[in-house]
C-alpha cells in the first residue's frame, strides 16, 4: 500500500505552477485548447495537437477509467501499481493506484483522483470507486 | 536520396564479458573498438567518423580523445542518444554520412557496467514533475504494455514465455551466454512475477560488456577480407503519450520505422531469413514482430508459440545469439548486439546449430527508453552481397 509512502515535491515551473496550487486546494487541473478544443495532459503551454498558445485551465473531473496497470510486486519501498487512467475528458495519465487492494485492479475499472502529501504540492493519484 | 547499398559493416566485436569488475567503462569502449577495427582489417588511424551514445563516458569529445582516435582525420561525429537503439541509429546516420562523402570508415562504441559500476542516470524530460513520482521502471513500463495487449487481443502469458523459450533454444550453443540452460514454456510461469503480468523469465538479463562496428564505403569494404555484408534499408521513429489523446500501448514506434526501412530495402517481411529483435522483455519481442507486419496486429501470440522464433524449427529464426534474455543485454542497451548477430547470420559465422542456411537477407529492429511511457525505435536491414 501507498499508504504513509513518502513522495518527492513537484520541482514546478512557471510553465505548470497554475496546476500545482490548484493541487493545494484539491483540484485536478488539465488544459484545453481555445483553438482545437482538445483537452491535454500533462499541461503544456502550447496545445500539442494544434499548436496553438490558446490553452487554458480547466478543473477536470477527477473521474476516469483504468486504461491499463502493472504490479510491481518488490520495491525498496514495497509494492505499488502503476498505470494509466483514462479521465472523463479524455486524455489519459500516468499514476500510481493507491488505498485499495492492489491485487484486484481491473482495465475499464472507474477510479477517482486523491492527492497525497509531499514537502511541497501534494501529488495526484487515483483510487477505485 | 537513399543510403541503399551505400554503407557495408566491415567489422564487428561483441565483448566477451558479462561482469566486468575490473574493467572502466571506457576501457570496454576502447576493447570493443580495438575488436572491431581487428575484425575489419582496418588501421585505428583511418577512422574519420566516430558514433556513442550515453553510455560513453562524457560523450563524444572525450571519447575520442581518450580512444586516441586519429583527430587530424576524424571529421564526422555523431552522439545521438535514444536509449537502447541508439546503436541501430547510428547504423543508419553512419551510412548517410559515408553516401554523402562526410565520412568514409566509422567506428560505433557500446559499453558499460550495470553490473559492478554506477550507472549515469536520465535526464529528466518536461514530464518529470507530472510522473517520477509514479516510479516507472523497465518492468512495469513493460508489464503495462503486455496487461493491455493482453486485454485487447487475449495474448497469454503462456504464449509471452515462447519467446524466451525460443531464446534458451539458442542460448545452449552461446559459450558466452549468462544463461545457457534450456526452458520450458512451464519454466517461465513458475518463475516469480515481478511486474504483472511478466514474470522473472519474461525479463532480460543484467549484464557487463558492450560491442563496436565499423561502417564503410562499399570501395573499402571490397578492399577488405571479411565477407561483404551491407545495409539497403533503415528506419527511425518515436513515440510518446503526447498529451494523452488516443493512448495506445499496444503498438510501438516499429510501426513506423519499420516500413520505412522495408520501402527503401525494397523487400517485404516474407523476405527476412533472419530477425533480430530486441528483447529487454517478451513482451517488447511479440509487440515489434507485429509492427514490423510478420503478423498481424494482435496475432502476435499466436506467431511465436511453438517454436516459431527458433533456428532450424520455427518460420522466423530471431536472436541466435540468446538475446537480451538469456546472452547478454551489455549497459541495459540491447540493439548493437542486434546489429552483431546480423552480421554474423549473414557472413555465415554464427554457431553451426543457429546458423541460418543461406542467410541473405536480415532485419535488426530496437527500441529505446520505455515501451510504455515514451520510446524510440530503429530498423535496419542488411543483405549479403
Amino acid at each position: 500500500m501507498a499508504d504513509g509512502k513518502k513522495y518527492p515535491a513537484p520541482v514546478t515551473n512557471p510553465e505548470t505552477a497554475p496546476f500545482w496550487e490548484a493541487a493545494k486546494a484539491g483540484k485536478f487541473m488539465i488544459k484545453r485548447c481555445t483553438a482545437c478544443g482538445e483537452a491535454h495532459y500533462f499541461p503544456r503551454s502550447i496545445c500539442p495537437f494544434c499548436y496553438s498558445n490558446k490553452t487554458e485551465w480547466e478543473q477536470a473531473s477527477g473521474e476516469g477509467t483504468i486504461y491499463t496497470y502493472s504490479l510491481m510486486r518488490k520495491s525498496p519501498t514495497g509494492p505499488y501499481a502503476i498505470g494509466y487512467v483514462t479521465l472523463k475528458e479524455g486524455p489519459s495519465v500516468q499514476t500510481n493506484f493507491v488505498d485499495c487492494d492492489l491485487s484486484s485492479l481491473k482495465i475499464g475499472q472507474q477510479v477517482r483522483v486523491v492527492f497525497k502529501p509531499t514537502d511541497g504540492a501534494p501529488l495526484p493519484f487515483f483510487t477505485p470507486v | 536520396m537513399t543510403i541503399k547499398g551505400k554503407a557495408y559493416i566491415a567489422g564487428i566485436y561483441e565483448h566477451p564479458t558479462r561482469h566486468a569488475p575490473d574493467k572502466s567503462t571506457a576501457q570496454l569502449h576502447g576493447e570493443v573498438a580495438k575488436g572491431a577495427i581487428e575484425d575489419a582489417g582496418i588501421s585505428k588511424d583511418d577512422i574519420d567518423g566516430y558514433f556513442c551514445a550515453g553510455d560513453a563516458p562524457g560523450g563524444a569529445w572525450p571519447m575520442v580523445d581518450y580512444l586516441g582516435l586519429n583527430t587530424k582525420k576524424l571529421r564526422h561525429v555523431d552522439s545521438t542518444e535514444t536509449g537502447g537503439c541508439s546503436y541501430i541509429i547510428h547504423l543508419g546516420h553512419a551510412a548517410e554520412a559515408i553516401a554523402a562523402g562526410k565520412c568514409s570508415i566509422a567506428l560505433i562504441t557500446l559499453a558499460g557496467k550495470p553490473r559492478t559500476g554506477v550507472m549515469p542516470p536520465r535526464a529528466a524530460g518536461a514530464e518529470v514533475d507530472f510522473e517520477a513520482a509514479y516510479g516507472a521502471t523497465t518492468h512495469n513500463a513493460y508489464g503495462m504494455c503486455a496487461m493491455r495487449h493482453m486485454h485487447d487481443y487475449g495474448t497469454t502469458s503462456e504464449q509471452l514465455a515462447w519467446i524466451k523459450v525460443a531464446a534458451s533454444h539458442h542460448a545452449q550453443y552461446n559459450p558466452h551466454a549468462m544463461l545457457k540452460e534450456v526452458v520450458t514454456v512451464e519454466d517461465v510461469l513458475n518463475s516469480p512475477m515481478i511486474s504483472d503480468p511478466l514474470h522473472r523469465m519474461d525479463c532480460c538479463v543484467v549484464s557487463d560488456g558492450g560491442g563496436a562496428l565499423i561502417v564503410t564505403t562499399p570501395e573499402i569494404a571490397k578492399s577488405l577480407k571479411k565477407p561483404l555484408v551491407r545495409l539497403i534499408g533503415h528506419g527511425e521513429a518515436m513515440k510518446g503519450p503526447r498529451g494523452g489523446k488516443d493512448l495506445d500501448l499496444t503498438y510501438s514506434a516499429g510501426v513506423w520505422s519499420g516500413p520505412r526501412a522495408f520501402a527503401e530495402a525494397g523487400v517485404t517481411p516474407k523476405d527476412i531469413k533472419y530477425a533480430s529483435i530486441y528483447d529487454s522483455f517478451t513482451i517488447t519481442v511479440l509487440m515489434q514482430i507485429e509492427d514490423l507486419g510478420f503478423c498481424k496486429k494482435g496475432e502476435g501470440g499466436k506467431f511465436v508459440a511453438d517454436g516459431n522464433l527458433i533456428s532450424g524449427v520455427g518460420k522466423l529464426p530471431f536472436n541466435t545469439d540468446g538475446g537480451g534474455l538469456c546472452s547478454n543485454h551489455p549497459v541495459n542497451r540491447g540493439g548493437m548486439t542486434k546489429i552483431i548477430e546480423v552480421v554474423r547470420q549473414l557472413r555465415g559465422e554464427a554457431h553451426p546449430k543457429v546458423q541460418v542456411p543461406n542467410c541473405d537477407l536480415a532485419i535488426a529492429h530496437g527500441t529505446g527508453g520505455l515501451l510504455g511511457v515514451r520510446h524510440a525505435a530503429s530498423t535496419a536491414i542488411l543483405e549479403r552481397v
